[in-house]
């Protein structure tokens, strides 16, 4: 017979083995699922897992897609550690689109060296614009932190719909709701010739740097851990835990509305109204399986972008839907969710338990 | 204005559904975030076992069974396994919306014959309330009497009041011998159940096909709508049908001629739900007095020591 | 215990029950006759509670029987427990408060026990009454004080008609005028052939009322004894085991200038079940200790977080230290002004349970061990290392983590850095609460240099036998009122009993409207 028993100390091997055991147990369950519905299970993960990164070309789109994932995981991961419940990097992610291009647009026919940089920062002040309100409302009117930031994540979505349905549509293009094409002085420059890679990416690895220097290193993000861990501790030990939470909420709604005007100004090269396929809402499961750690996030984030990039080709090569994307992140979670039990409990044997 | 109640209280129904099932859940002490994933499995299911076997009643069925499902993975990895109910219900939305697009992704665009009304003899007659109220499809009336069922069970039986006990004091239920877990797990799958059949509702009453994502936050809804009653189940179905005004409003005030943006009136519910979060959060004090007082926060009888 | 029944009502053979690291009952025996009152002893952590939640079917034993009334049970759950007859009140109690009386007394029965009782709350008034426990069935719970709500505990197993009553530290929440009214019903209870098991440890309660006692220590049983026959001195060391050091009276001393003041400090309750402070004047000097004394839920926590800012609300001028009014500025500003904390949950809130003593170290003492904004890890490492070893606080070292520590060297460990940080004023609630004889010895006398060196303390407790010990002047709070500051010398346990009982408040209200 097998018992659970509690560890008297948590386990630290666990914390670590525990992301990578729930992406075995994905694997598994992806297995399982490809032989249900009549597909080659080893072609399907090779798809989705090993294509990605089979020539440069894709390795380069990989990092495309790991720059958003990671920006908008590192201030999650900040939040969380707060225990601040910001569900709304995506809302936030989409202003940063919205007001960066808006800026952008403005500078459509400039030479200016001044476009860029504030097409950047249009975006980063619009993202945390959209992580202001609902931190607001929470402090100042309790408002539940969660809902909130789903209803902005909605009323942002809606809003950019509205946008390049009406003021920023582009004039010349046959009605199409989508912003006329950047000029190239609003352009995010690429890093290697060759590929897309581009100076969001360069960004995004930089934030975990930093989000990690924070939290590590100074007494702010002690006290940010100390807020997060256990609250009347913080407030027993006279840590504003207004100052804090503010602090969290800005930084994530900074760097969701730097990773929204990057893909504007990066990859995409104008305003469309699916800017983004869910990175928001993607980078909650990459800071939790990053461990809410900035660096872990970055290991995260490369994971998530290559089922990204291999649910993409999963649908070109073989016809899978692209949700199996969204339907793998859900079971990952889970799975996380269930190895971590393991973190303050082990299995043994009955036998050993009476000895 | 006769057909703007009329379509308000179809439109908040689906709210209602979902709302009465969290309810219960959430008065037992758990919060399930969970609700938008298992809203949208439960629609997705109900239409494909409506499309595939032509049996509209199998496919609320079928919609309730996975809903309950559903709900028993979150039940299994916050009750027993122990972990943060906020990430698993997260969890539970990703992955629900996830399958539910999987799965269905053959279907959209096919279109069913749905649930038709069923006008009430006598009782529709009766001038306005009788259109109002009474010229509904089979389940709406069915989220009538589940209403006053639950108002009923909540407030008057031994299960409300045990159900109310597990929620403030976990600890001091399983010291007088109630069995929290079972009481737990029971809630959640009611709430399952609800979810499943709110689904339903949308895919084979509400617009009778499937569309990825079709719910469009009506789970997110359905959580502060359980804040604005307050925990009580007859306000519920007020605000249910409040905020079904709010969906609608933009229909409204186009009849009425206004020449807004559909796009900014898409918003309309979300904006609503902010600000009557708002209104009833604020008074800190009196949410601290009405809210489950053990909501969230985790219980594991192993721990009793 | 006048008519003695051959056959015993309860009997525990070899009872063991083991949890992760620590073994909390240890082959335990004990045998309990019909109208017995039964005290079990111990320190905390010497497995009293495991005994009794096993008893009541709480905690499964891994080993031992449990015979009642002749015949070999297996008690799986408290509902199996009350049908036996067995009923408990716990010490933290396990009501409800958004419920009635009523309904709180209902949801411990069992259909069966409702339908042959037929009309609760007549039964409730009934019983009420022939025990003078006065319970009024139809009031919410929340609105009822301590004492009244450990009579509705009692009534719940009344109700049910007991044959064992089992009071897990019933004593340690009334004033001393309430355990006397206790005594009396547990008395009353005895003579009708109810057992009662009565978890306690004050002494000289057990010496009064128990016709045996049972000693554990380390979850075994180390001595029983008729308490009639002892005295507390020696059933303390059957506790303690070797005579540990105790605390000898020590002297008292008069504070010099005053450095903390309250004046007429009023604060509507935050919480819907908290206490609203009222009029709440007192000075707090140099070099003295002023305890307060009451039982808890009457306005203590809601001082402890208004003094130390972790209640946000401005209250103006309400507080001053040397003169400069505080009312306005928030936890760290007055921190930095000198008031230091050792709150009453010490894991939690006076430590961070998942962070290590490096860690918490930093939580409260940050002067010195940053530049910046960064934080001199290696500084703080060698100070918490310095505190481990001057406080003598048991653990692996300065990485273990604050939730693997025991009660007694956490709070040292807390107790030791508050003091480190030199405070002006020190608030301590509760500094020994739980904790074992010698580490409470260590903590008094850490007080005691404190104020010596010319701190103000402000010590709330409710172990009023510590106040006369440690306090130079003391007084009582009761409903939010704080009673007259009076020298320690100049009273007595009477007093302060009828002050905790709150006596005091119709004057205090008379004084008010005259100067109003």
């Amino acid at each position: 017979m097998i018992r659970i028993q509690a560890r008297t100390e948590p386990s630290t091997l666990m914390k670590v083995a525990s992301p990578l055991l729930a992406i075995v147990l994905t694997l598994i369950f992806g297995s399982i699922l490809f032989t249900a519905i009549g597909k080659d299970p080893y072609q399907a993960l090779h798809v989705l897992l090993i294509a990605p990164l089979a020539d440069s070309y894709n390795i380069g789109e990989m990092f495309v897609k790991m720059g958003p994932l990671l920006l908008c995981a590192v201030g999650l991961s900040l939040c969380y550690r707060a225990n601040m419940w910001n569900i709304g990097a995506e809302g936030q992610l989409l202003a940063g689109a919205l007001g960066g291009s808006a800026i952008a647009l403005y500078f459509i026919d400039s030479e200016s060296v001044f476009a860029l940089p504030l097409t950047l920062i249009a975006g980063i002040l619009s993202g945390m614009l959209w992580a202001a309100l609902p931190t607001f409302l929470k402090l100042r009117y309790n408002s539940n932190l969660i809902l909130t930031t789903i209803m902005f994540n909605y009323i942002a979505l809606y809003l950019l719909i509205w946008a390049v349905h009406g003021p920023l549509r582009d004039p010349d293009g046959y009605g199409f709701p989508e912003s006329a094409i950047f000029s190239d002085t609003t352009l995010l420059p690429t890093i290697f010739e060759s590929s897309r890679i581009h100076l969001g990416v360069l960004f995004a690895v930089l934030a975990g740097v930093v989000g990690w220097f924070i939290l590590s290193k100074t007494h702010l993000g002690f006290q940010i851990r100390v807020f997060g861990a256990d609250e009347p501790a913080a407030r027993y030990a006279g840590f504003s835990g207004k100052k804090l939470s503010w602090f969290v909420m800005l930084f994530a709604g900074a760097l969701a509305g730097l990773a929204g005007v990057s893909e504007t100004t990066g990859p995409i090269g104008q305003l469309v109204p699916n800017v983004s396929p869910g990175y928001g809402y993607s980078a909650i499961i990459v800071a939790y399986l990053g461990r809410l750690h900035p660096i872990g996030a970055i290991l995260a984030a490369i994971f998530m972008a290559v089922l990204y990039m291999g649910g993409d080709l999963a649908q070109i090569e073989m016809g899978i839907p692209v949700a199996v994307v969204s339907m793998f992140q859900g079971v990952l979670l889970f799975f996380l969710l269930a190895c971590d039990f393991f973190i303050n409990n082990r299995l043994i044997s009955t036998n050993q338990a009476t000895n | 204005m006769v057909q703007i109640l009329f379509a308000a209280i179809k439109t908040g129904t689906p709210l209602l559904f979902i709302a009465l099932g969290e309810v219960i859940c959430e008065k037992s002490g758990i919060l399930n975030l969970g609700q938008e994933g298992m809203m949208l499995m439960g629609a997705v299911v109900g239409f494909l076992v409506s499309y595939s076997t032509g049996n509209i009643g199998l496919g609320v069925i079928s919609a309730m069974a996975m809903g309950v499902l559903m709900s028993l993975i979150f039940a299994v990895l916050v009750l027993h396994i122990g972990a943060n109910q906020v990430a698993t219900g997260l969890a539970l939305t990703i992955f629900g919306t996830g399958l539910s697009a999987f799965i269905g992704a053959d279907f959209v665009g096919q279109i069913i014959q749905g649930f038709q009304p069923v006008a009430i003899p006598v009782l529709s007659d009766i001038p306005y309330i009788g259109r109002i109220l009474f010229s509904h499809d089979i389940l709406v009336y069915f989220s009538f009497c589940m209403t006053v069922t639950l108002i009923y069970i909540v407030n008057k039986t031994r299960i409300g009041l045990t159900l109310k006990a597990v929620g403030e004091n976990p600890h001091a239920a399983n010291a007088i011998g109630i069995k929290v877990l079972r009481v737990r797990y029971l809630a959640v799958m009611f709430g399952g159940s609800m979810a499943g059949i709110s689904g339903a509702y949308m895919s084979l009453v509400y617009t009778p096909m499937w569309v990825e994502g079709m719910t469009a936050g009506r789970g997110w809804i359905a959580l502060a709508l359980v804040v604005f009653a307050s925990w009580r189940v007859g306000r519920i179905m007020l605000g249910a049908y409040l905020f079904g005004l709010a969906s609608i409003m933009h229909l409204v005030l186009q009849g009425f001629g206004w020449s807004i943006s559909p796009n900014l009136l898409a918003m309309l519910p979300y904006v609503a739900t902010v600000i009557v979060m708002v209104i009833i959060s604020a008074d800190h004090f009196k949410e601290k007095l009405l809210a489950p007082r053990s909501l969230g926060k985790p219980f594991n009888p192993r721990n009793m020591a | 215990m006048k008519k003695h029944n051959l056959i015993s009502r309860l009997e525990l053979t070899n009872i063991t029950k083991q949890y992760p690291g620590c073994l909390a009952n240890d082959n335990i025996n004990l045998t309990l006759i019909p109208g017995e009152i039964h005290a079990l002893l111990g320190e905390n952590g010497a497995g009293k509670s495991t005994l009794v939640k096993t008893i009541y079917g709480v905690v499964a034993p891994d080993k031992g029987d449990i015979i009642w009334d002749g015949k070999e049970v297996s008690i799986k759950s408290p509902s199996i427990a009350r049908d036996l007859g067995i009923g408990m009140v716990f010490q933290h109690f396990s009501l409800f408060e958004t419920m009635t009386v009523c309904q709180n007394i209902e949801l411990c029965l069992s259909k069966t026990q409702l339908s042959k009782i037929g009309n609760l709350t007549q039964r409730i008034t009934e019983l009420s009454e022939e025990y003078g426990l006065n319970v009024d069935p139809n009031r919410y719970v929340h609105s009822l004080s301590i004492g009244e709500r450990q009579r509705v505990e009692i009534m719940r197993c009344l109700v049910q008609s007991v044959k064992l009553l089992i009071l897990d530290e019933p004593t340690s929440v009334l004033t001393p005028q309430e355990v006397a009214g206790l005594f009396n019903v547990l008395r009353t209870l005895s003579k009708e052939g109810c057992s009662i098991l009565f978890i306690s440890h004050k002494l000289h309660e057990v010496t009064e009322i128990c016709h045996k006692a049972t000693i554990l220590r380390g979850g075994k049983v180390v001595d029983t004894c008729v308490p009639s026959e002892e005295t507390p001195a020696t059933i303390a060391k059957m506790m303690v085991g070797d005579l540990a050091e105790q605390d000898a009276g020590y002297s008292k001393k008069e504070g010099s200038v005053e450095v903390f003041k309250t004046s007429n400090l009023s604060l509507p309750a935050k919480h819907p079940f908290g206490t609203t402070l009222k009029n709440i004047n007192f000075d707090l000097k140099a070099g003295e200790i002023l305890g307060i004394a009451g039982v808890a839920g009457n306005g203590q926590d809601e001082l402890m977080a208004i003094i130390s800012g972790e209640d946000d609300r401005n209250v103006k001028d309400g507080l001053s230290i040397n003169g400069m009014n505080i009312g306005h500025l928030h936890a760290g500003e007055r921190r930095k002004l000198g008031i230091a904390n050792v709150p009453e949950e010490r894991l939690g809130r006076g430590a961070v349970p998942d962070m290590s003593l490096t860690e918490n170290t930093l939580l409260t003492h940050s002067d010195g061990f940053l530049k910046n904004g960064l934080v001199q890890w290696q500084s703080i490492k060698e100070y918490t290392t310095e505190l481990i070893s001057k406080y003598k606080v048991k653990c692996h070292g300065e990485f273990s983590e604050a939730k693997s520590l025991s009660g007694g060297n956490l709070q040292k460990f807390i107790m030791g850095r508050e003091i480190g940080q030199a405070p002006k004023v020190l608030i301590c609630a509760h500094p020994t609460w739980g904790v074992d004889v010698g580490a409470a010895l260590a903590i008094h006398q850490a007080l005691l240099e404190l104020r010596d060196k010319g701190a103000a303390i402000l010590l709330i407790s409710e172990d009023i036998d510590e106040l006369f010990l440690l306090a130079d002047r003391m007084a009582a709070v009761c409903d939010g009122y704080l009673s007259p500051l009076v020298k320690t010398e100049e009273t007595n346990i009477d007093q302060i009993g009828q002050w905790m009982a709150g006596t005091f408040i119709n004057n205090a209200n008379q004084a008010q409207e005259v100067s109003a």
